[in-house]
């Protein structure tokens, strides 16, 4: 499994769209019944159609790929080609329960101003990313002195997508920063399976592969 | 309903063997404060309406289309204007929905419009017919779905000027638009739009057989204006790529060229061709009063200036349609009518199509444009409960 490369032309994209992904049952079980949800960087919705299916939410989704909508569209869901980094901006305030960012905040321009858009977009945002402080990552860099090359990282440092890479550790503090409110987070180790929750942070950092937030906009924002 | 008498032509050359005549009682009230009686609708329709009617969508021409979405046009005898996306197994399928397409009021394929007899005169309208707006296009076209006994379409779709009358379809009768794709078109004409069509203006208005409207009862047609007209428009309905690749600066049937004001060049020869074909099926006054309609259209200047407001609350169902090359109806004019559908909460889908043809890539096969719209129409479908043979589930 890779990660989504939302702001990637799809047609040369290295990953298939049909391909499952471990973090959509995780983000699901986040999301409360009939909510309105706003996914960003869908891809081919299977999370939307996921959650239409599950909890019965109703879904909009941005892509950036035409094939990602076109596929999405030929499913009935509601999407819009549209770029996270861009397009974020026009949405207006608390228009969604729940903003979705699965596996694209690291090929965000702007990460920061992207999260923050979702929390004023929506007053719950769930942001799923791939860990760069995972034990094997950090291991590659130190003993190869070089980028690290994982299933779940696959792209070499010149070609990657993901331009903005954290560490668990560093996406808790982004949040802090924003004044947002983290209330559930689940790593998932690299079989795919979540870590406990009152796992110790340097644990979650360490050995989680992926991580998944789900965030309350913080009273002292806005 | 005694106001209303079938299949009676009330003006052109009677072309139009489908044609609703509102009578004097039931007038069409202008915008600009006029008054349309009687009002003749000439339409044409594809496929069944079921015993629900509940699988009507109504098809809205552009700018100089017609009608004939689809099969044999009777004057040009050419295909109707959508035969890429109406017929049985295409999008638009005649198998699945009834089709309903009209001419617009001020149009001159059989819908009363400037060429019609003012019966305040006995003679043509002309000048005297009443500006008419995108909402008058629509009131006319609402009058017509009553008569049909359709209380909600279960979608409105156009390209172009026929996107704008889907989109005010939507704002001022959400509730009988179940779905509605505005595809290649504006929420505003802009400033650029409102130049050229003005260019328009003038061509027609510059041929002195035009004689201030009044060339119907004094024998002539204003072709050479007309013509000039539909040149300068043709070359925004096209690229600069697709015109590149099609003519590049190739010569017309001659090895050099001819140092004089012959069409030298392919481009010259195909442009001076269009704009004759033009003339034969399209009325001079018509093309003032629809070009006008496009300039007045301004969505948003209806609702306070905020085209979210348009949309609000609204249940349709969007798919918004753009194409890369366009840049008469670019693909920012479609962002802004998403971003106002987003900001309203409606449910939107938004495809940019990639095409090098221009504004004209809505009326071709574009393989992208077809398989969007199908799943567009087939999810709506779904959720109007439509079975794949038209009727109700």
């Amino acid at each position: 499994m890779n990660f989504t490369p939302a702001r990637e032309a799809p047609e040369q994209s290295a990953q298939p769209l049909d391909q499952p992904r471990l973090d959509l049952a995780v983000i699901a079980d986040m999301v409360a019944s009939g909510a309105r949800v706003l996914d960003v960087g869908c891809g081919d919705g299977a999370l939307l159609q996921l959650l239409a299916q599950k909890k019965g939410v109703d879904g909009r989704g941005v892509e950036l790929s035409q094939r990602g909508v076109n596929e999405c569209v030929a499913k009935g869901l509601s999407v819009i080609q549209g770029d996270a980094d861009t397009d974020l901006a026009d949405y207006p305030d608390d228009g969604f329960d729940y903003v979705i960012l699965s596996q694209t905040l690291q090929a965000t321009r702007r990460p920061r101003a992207a999260l923050a858009n979702m929390l004023r977009i929506g007053r719950r945002a769930i942001v799923s990313f791939p860990n760069f402080g995972y034990w094997r990552v950090r291991t590659q860099l130190a003993v190869t002195g070089r980028m690290p090359v994982t299933g779940h990282l696959a792209y070499r440092w010149h070609d990657t997508p993901n331009i903005h890479l954290c560490t668990i550790r560093d996406f808790v503090e982004l949040v802090d920063q924003l004044g947002a409110r983290i209330e559930r987070g689940v790593a998932l180790d690299r079989s795919g399976a979540p870590i406990r929750f009152n796992a110790p942070w340097w644990v979650w950092n360490l050995f989680g592969e992926q991580a998944v937030f789900l965030l309350e906009r913080g009273g002292g924002q806005r | 309903m005694s106001i209303v008498s079938e299949a009676r032509p009330a003006c052109g050359e009677g072309l139009a063997p489908k044609t609703v005549v509102f009578e004097p009682d039931r007038p069409l009230l202008t915008d600009g404060g006029g008054r349309i009686a009687p009002l003749a609708i000439a339409y044409e329709t594809y496929g069944a309406l079921n015993a629900a009617r509940s699988n009507a969508i109504l098809l809205c021409h552009a700018l100089t289309g017609d009608q004939y979405a689809a099969g044999v046009h009777p004057v040009t005898g050419k295909p109707g204007w959508w035969e890429a996306m109406v017929g049985p197994g295409k999008p638009f399928d005649t198998d699945r929905y009834f089709l309903i397409c009209s001419n617009v009021v001020g149009g001159c394929m059989g819908t009363t419009g400037p060429s019609s007899i003012n019966p305040a005169t006995g003679k043509a309208y002309g000048l005297d017919f009443p500006v008419v707006t995108i909402r008058d296009m629509v009131r006319a076209q609402a009058m017509l779905i009553d008569h049909f006994g359709i209380e909600t379409l279960f979608c409105v779709a156009g390209g172009s000027m026929g996107g704008m009358q889907v989109l005010q379809w939507a704002a001022s009768y959400p509730e009988r638009v179940f779905s509605a794709m505005p595809i290649a078109t504006a929420a505003k004409h802009t400033a650029q739009n409102i130049a050229f069509h003005e260019v328009g203006r003038q061509a027609v208005m510059a041929d002195p057989d035009w004689r201030s409207g009044r060339y119907q009862e004094q024998g002539v047609r204003p072709e050479k204006g007309l013509a000039v007209a539909r040149m300068s428009a043709h070359i925004t309905y096209l690229s600069e790529a697709a015109l590149q690749r099609k003519f590049g600066r190739k010569l017309q049937d001659r090895s050099a060229p001819t140092f004089s004001f012959d069409a030298d060049f392919q481009v010259e020869n195909y442009l001076r061709y269009q704009g004759l074909a033009f003339v034969e099926r399209f009325d001079a006054n018509s093309y003032l009063f629809v070009t006008r309609a496009c300039d007045y259209f301004d969505l948003a200047a209806d609702y306070g200036g905020s085209l979210a407001m348009a949309f609000k609350d609204t249940k349709t169902r969007f798919c918004v349609v753009s194409f890369t090359s366009d840049w008469l109806y670019p693909t920012s004019d479609s962002r802004a009518i998403v971003h106002a559908l987003n900001a309203g909460g409606a449910s939107v889908s938004f495809v940019e199509i990639e095409s090098d043809k221009g504004h004209d890539a809505f009326l071709l096969h574009e393989p992208m444009f077809v398989a969007t719209t199908r799943g567009f129409l087939n999810s709506a479908a779904a959720a109007r409960g439509l079975a794949p043979n038209g009727n109700s589930k």
